[in-house]
């Protein structure tokens, strides 16, 4: 199972996180700060896992940001890393040549897209069609919803005018 | 695609996000998030905020929270959120408190019944969130309140809702087993949903269920079998498929399923051996999702029942594994290879080169995962090797919890195989002075019982000898600065008792080592009760011995300063030292008998010697005893001592056979017991006990004169005793050992020259490989020979037996060529990360560049600022081109003059894509044949996003041009 996932720029920014596992805040600091300095001053030949209080991390750079996932010492490590590139794909397919801009920007959206994926510590739906199609899915319907707000609003405003 | 570029923010939060993304120092991150957090503590308790403003504070707290502040303030706007009614807010409140919340918070009862509400919603997609919520924030308590509901759902119209009923049901089920233990039968049935989602997904709970028992599920073996060999012939729709492999994260899950299925049951495995032979066959080992269906395929055989045919071709993945240059593979074939290792041990033999590659790697990880694999193929024959290196490598890291598990493992190692007692008092020496704070207490006692018992020796020099040793390896290192306390309290007691025993050192001198030690580390208490003991000691062997005790000064006042001490138990124990110190000899060896401390103190637990005493009570009319088992009617159940016996036997040394048991030792001390009625109890390790207790007995030790002796060392003698020491000086004292220890008792040392001399001369010619690697893997992998091997060493001597010849250079044949390349990469110095900057092809850069011409042209006004970003970007550009991931030339080339815009579209393909055919590794000129046209449309978009984040006032300036590159490349 994944404890959880982690989004850190070069410069140990958090981009990020969600958890699967129970953290209180303050542990969850210590083990970006604790993970952050691990995993960036890998250098770039060695392999992509770290062996982690009992828990093993896998992690992927992907230009400037590392894509970390954390899970049971049993788990797969590279099928862990093709979940990462899985993922990162998706993020590719949505918003088009994805950059570290757009997550900064749009990190809400990074995690609806994040719970499409995984679920509960899980991988949830392997189908970048099918998470896609959901995600666009409510977004239209989130358009449509403002579309409605607004021109409700109008009304209104006319009508109080 | 919705919202490609389109930052829907306000200038606000989008210039806090800037001005956080331009922080330069943690401090100044933090003073901007405090500012913000003050700022919507203020604004997000205002009165009528309109539902856009307020999703947008929410999102901001998310974002407050995301980097490490507290943003609890506002948990409550976010669970008021998702009671709205429309979507946009309801998501955006669910995100927010999946986010915030842990399951155990207060507020989740506040969210519950909105939940509920949600579930029933009209709209698939309210549901939807609902469900990613449960999953989140439904605890073991309010499991009731929304499963009905979810069970419902499972037969829901749309899949999206089914597979995330099931994903809840399954997140109940590690919450709470009970909770869901009915509904297994609907996770049968959603197996066979029509949609390949909700498969899948059903497979995550059913593998918990079989992990826990796999029984009751026997009888789906054929489906699962079934359902994998469909997935892998392709017969999932085409969107499931990932870097063209079927569905590879279903495979990998089913395969999962599969080893539990199969673990210990032939006939269930047999129906898996067709299936499984066909993914490795068909397995695809040059993309990483390809080799992890291959690793997963190698961990089914190795936990179903043994197929010879399988097991054979799972050896060969291996051997790709662990031969290729990838890391992460290497890693995969070290675990893999450490599963098989138990099915057929010979298969580590033929990689043995790689093994030791891997161990002597840079990387930790890889490091690591080799240990883990030696300590599966320790033997007696390999102890010495694996375990020094062990050492070697605890001493070099500071990771604590790594240390405390290596630590421990040596320790088992060491007193599992250990060939000598002179190493394994080195080795725990070794161990304790370098870990000491992280191992067990019980090691110590351990360590020091069995220098107390000699292990078992009937040989009395070597005994002593042993001893000495040890006193003399303590002397030496006392001396070092920071030692452990557990180490040093080690070192006390075994200076006390055998300090002075072989008459080398004077007793003034190792009291005053004593005092020192007491004096330097003054702060630990245990130290220094144990050091005062040991003194006690130390002078009563003086006593005894009739030599005239002179106190030095320094241990007089050490006794002082103790008397007056705070603690009570260092109080006692000075004055007993004072009281003994003024006993005459006789009284002082009744009391600390020499060389007793392993005797058994029989307690009289009847108190006889008190009757007396009593009967003159009774006469003059005391009342008589009534026990209290009489006066309660109670049945008395346990027994302390007992118990204590019984842990310290659990958790003591491992008494697995080693050897055949040999007779008790005959003790040269007159031994302390009573009369045959009473009780033996023997009392283990608690030394201060012994003592005391050997003080309030000590009235009786003279009237029984009974010289059997009672100790309880069966199971430590077989494991220590002489049989198994083989001195690596000579092997013709191994050959005469005794042959029931089995395995082979070879010399280790001989073993090792000669065969590490005799396998370099014949692979002299074709390789050069390291001699010093060699002889590693010799010494590693050189334990498991065979019989005729051990007869070879015995002719003792740099030339083996003809026979062993062939048989060592066609194990080392295999990996030979692979290894050739990877002494060159260990001897390179290790990748540094700051790399290749000063490399020529830097300024060879800007023409190489096609991309960045094309987009002056679009881009005008960024044209001069790529002028002057370029200056910034050298700067930087360590941080920013160096570390890129598998940095090739293509990407140095950049770095010269590198344009956030060009950033854009410079296409690095990632590793994963397939890069490394495409990329040139060696001249400058990197002209890239995917350039801009075959990510035209990207390239626009990209443009676009720079324009639009321009425009909002966020100029991406030389200080991270990487934010605009391409994730994917």
């Amino acid at each position: 199972m994944i404890h959880f996932v982690l989004l850190i720029s070069r410069q140990g920014k958090v981009r990020l996180t969600k958890w699967y596992s129970p953290y209180s805040q303050k542990e969850r600091s210590k083990v970006i700060r604790e993970l952050s300095g691990l995993v960036i001053s890998r250098g770039p030949k060695l392999c992509n896992f770290v062996e982690w209080r009992g828990l093993k991390v896998v992690y992927k750079r992907y230009a400037s940001l590392y894509f970390c996932i954390c899970n049971d010492q049993e788990d797969n490590e590279l099928e862990t890393l093709s979940i990462i590139h899985h993922y990162v794909e998706t993020l590719d397919r949505y918003f088009g040549s994805v950059c570290e801009l757009d997550l900064i920007f749009n990190f809400h959206k990074a995690y609806f897209i994040l719970d499409e994926v995984l679920l509960a510590g899980m991988l949830q739906e392997t189908s970048k069609r099918t998470t896609l199609r959901l995600i666009a899915a409510q977004e239209e319907l989130v358009e449509a919803a403002k579309e409605e707000a607004s021109s409700l609003s109008n009304i209104i405003a006319q009508a109080t005018k | 695609m919705g919202s490609q570029g389109g930052f829907g923010q306000s200038k606000e939060f989008l210039d806090l996000i800037k001005s956080i993304g331009e922080a330069r120092s943690k401090a100044e991150e933090d003073r901007i998030v405090i500012r913000e957090i003050e700022t919507l503590k203020r604004r997000i308790s205002e009165p009528d905020i309109p539902k856009r403003k307020m999703k947008e504070y929410i999102i901001r707290l998310l974002y407050v929270e995301m980097l490490g502040h507290d943003a609890s303030f506002g948990y409550i706007h976010a669970v008021k959120m998702t009671h709205d009614d429309n979507l946009l807010s309801k998501r955006t409140g669910y995100l927010a408190v999946t986010l915030f919340l842990n399951d155990d918070h207060d507020l989740i009862i506040l969210i519950v019944n909105t939940i509920q509400k949600d579930l029933k919603s009209d709209n698939y997609l309210v549901v939807c969130a609902a469900l990613n919520a449960v999953c989140r924030l439904i605890n073991e308590e309010t499991i009731p309140a929304v499963l009905p509901l979810i069970v419902e759902l499972l037969s829901h119209g749309k899949e999206a809702v089914r597979k995330k009923a099931v994903m809840a049901l399954h997140s109940f089920y590690r919450k709470s087993p009970s909770s869901v233990s009915h509904l297994v039968s609907n996770f049968r049935k959603r197996l066979c949903d029509n949609d390949p989602g909700v498969m899948g997904a059903t497979l995550c709970p059913l593998f918990d269920l079989i992990n826990d028992d796999p029984n009751p599920y026997k009888d789906l073996v054929v489906s699962f079998v079934s359902i994998l060999k469909q997935v892998a012939e392709h017969r999932l729709p085409k969107s499931y498929d990932y870097h063209q492999m079927p569905a590879p994260f279903v495979q990998i899950k089913l395969l999962k399923i599969l080893a539990l299925l199969g673990s210990g049951d032939k006939p269930s495995s047999e129906h898996m051996y067709t299936v499984i032979g066909d993914i490795i066959r068909k397995g695809d080992s040059s993309s990483n999702i390809g080799n992890a269906i291959l690793y997963e395929s190698i961990r089914t055989v190795s936990s179903i029942h043994s197929n010879a045919k399988l097991l054979e071709a799972a050896a060969d993945v291996i051997a790709k594994f662990l031969k290729s240059d990838s890391h992460n593979l290497k890693y995969m074939g070290i675990d893999a290879l450490g599963r098989l290792i138990k099915l057929s041990p010979l298969i580590a033999e033929q990689h043995q080169l790689a093994v030791i590659d891997c161990l002597e790697d840079p990387d930790d990880t890889l490091k690591r995962k080799t240990f883990e694999l030696l300590y599966k193929m320790t033997k007696s024959s390999n102890v010495e090797v694996i375990v020094d290196r062990m050492i070697e490598y605890m001493i070099s890291i500071s990771d604590d919890h790594y240390k405390t598990y290596i630590a421990s493992r040596c320790v088992e190692l060491a007193e599992q195989f250990a060939p000598s007692n002179h190493w394994f008092i080195q080795t725990m020496n070794k161990v304790f002075e370098h870990a000491g704070d992280l191992v067990n207490i019980k090691v110590a006692h351990n360590l020091m019982r069995l220098i107390a018992e000699g292990f078992g020796e009937d040989d009395d020099a070597a005994y002593s000898q042993l001893r000495s040793s040890a006193v003399e390896s303590y002397l030496r290192i006392i001396g070092e600065p920071k030692l452990p306390s557990v180490f040093l309290q080690v070192i006390c007691w075994v200076l006390g008792e055998y300090g002075t025993a072989d008459g080398k050192h004077s007793a003034s001198y190792i009291t005053g080592k004593l005092c020192d030690m007491a004096e330097a580390y003054s702060n630990d208490e245990i130290v220094k009760a144990y050091a005062i003991t040991a003194l006690t000691k130390i002078y009563a062997f003086e006593i005894a011995a009739g030599r005239k005790v002179d106190m030095l000064s320094e241990c007089q006042s050490l006794v002082e300063e103790l008397l007056a001490s705070h603690s009570t138990d260092l109080q006692q124990r000075a004055y007993e030292l004072q009281a003994v110190i003024g006993l005459d000899a006789r009284a002082v060896e009744a009391i600390l008998p020499h060389d007793a401390s392993c005797e058994d103190i029989e307690v009289d637990k009847n108190l006889s010697f008190l009757n007396g005493y009593i009967q003159q009570s009774i006469e003059s009319g005391a009342m008589p005893y009534i026990s209290e088992n009489e006066r309660s009617g109670m049945v008395n159940t346990s027994n302390f001592r007992s118990h204590d016996q019984q842990e310290s036997g659990q958790h003591g040394l491992r008494f697995e056979a080693y050897e055949v048991p040999k007779a008790p030792v005959p003790s040269k001390v007159t031994p302390v017991s009573l009369s045959s009625t009473t009780d033996l109890v023997p009392v283990p390790e608690s030394l201060y006990a012994r003592e005391t207790q050997q003080i309030s007995s000590v009235g009786l030790a003279s009237d029984t004169g009974s010289s059997e002796l009672k100790l309880r060392l069966d199971g430590v003698q077989k494991k220590w005793g002489k049989p198994t020491y083989s001195s690596p000086a000579s092997s013709s004292n191994s050959t005469s050992q005794n042959p029931v220890n089995g395995v082979t008792k070879v010399d280790v040392a001989t073993t090792i020259n000669s065969k590490a001399r005799d396998s370099y001369d014949s692979r002299k010619q074709q390789n050069e490989i390291d001699p010093e690697k060699q002889k590693l893997a010799a010494s590693l992998f050189g334990g498991s020979t065979k019989t005729e091997r051990r007869t070879s060493t015995s002719s003792k001597g740099p030339k083996a037996s003809a026979a062993d010849r062939p048989q060592d250079s066609k194990a080392a044949s295999v990996p030979n060529k692979a290894s050739g390349e990877k002494t060159n990469q260990v001897q390179q110095p290790p990748p540094q990360d700051l790399l290749d900057l000063g490399e020529p092809t830097v300024t060879a850069a800007p023409p190489a560049v096609d991309p960045f011409m094309q987009l002056e042209g679009l881009l005008d006004s960024s044209n001069s600022s790529a002028v002057t970003n370029s200056g910034g970007a050298v700067a930087n550009a360590p941080d920013i081109m160096g570390l890129y991931r598998g940095t090739t030339s293509s990407e140095q080339s950049g770095g010269g003059g590198y344009n956030p815009a060009s950033g854009d579209n410079l296409n690095l393909l990632s590793e994963l894509s397939n890069a490394a055919a495409v990329r040139g590794t060696t001249g400058a000129t990197i002209v890239s044949p995917l350039s801009p046209s075959v990510k035209g449309a990207n390239a626009k978009d990209s443009l676009e996003k720079d324009a639009k984040v321009r425009q909002m006032g966020v100029t991406p300036t030389s200080q991270n041009p990487n934010l605009f590159r391409d994730l994917l490349g």
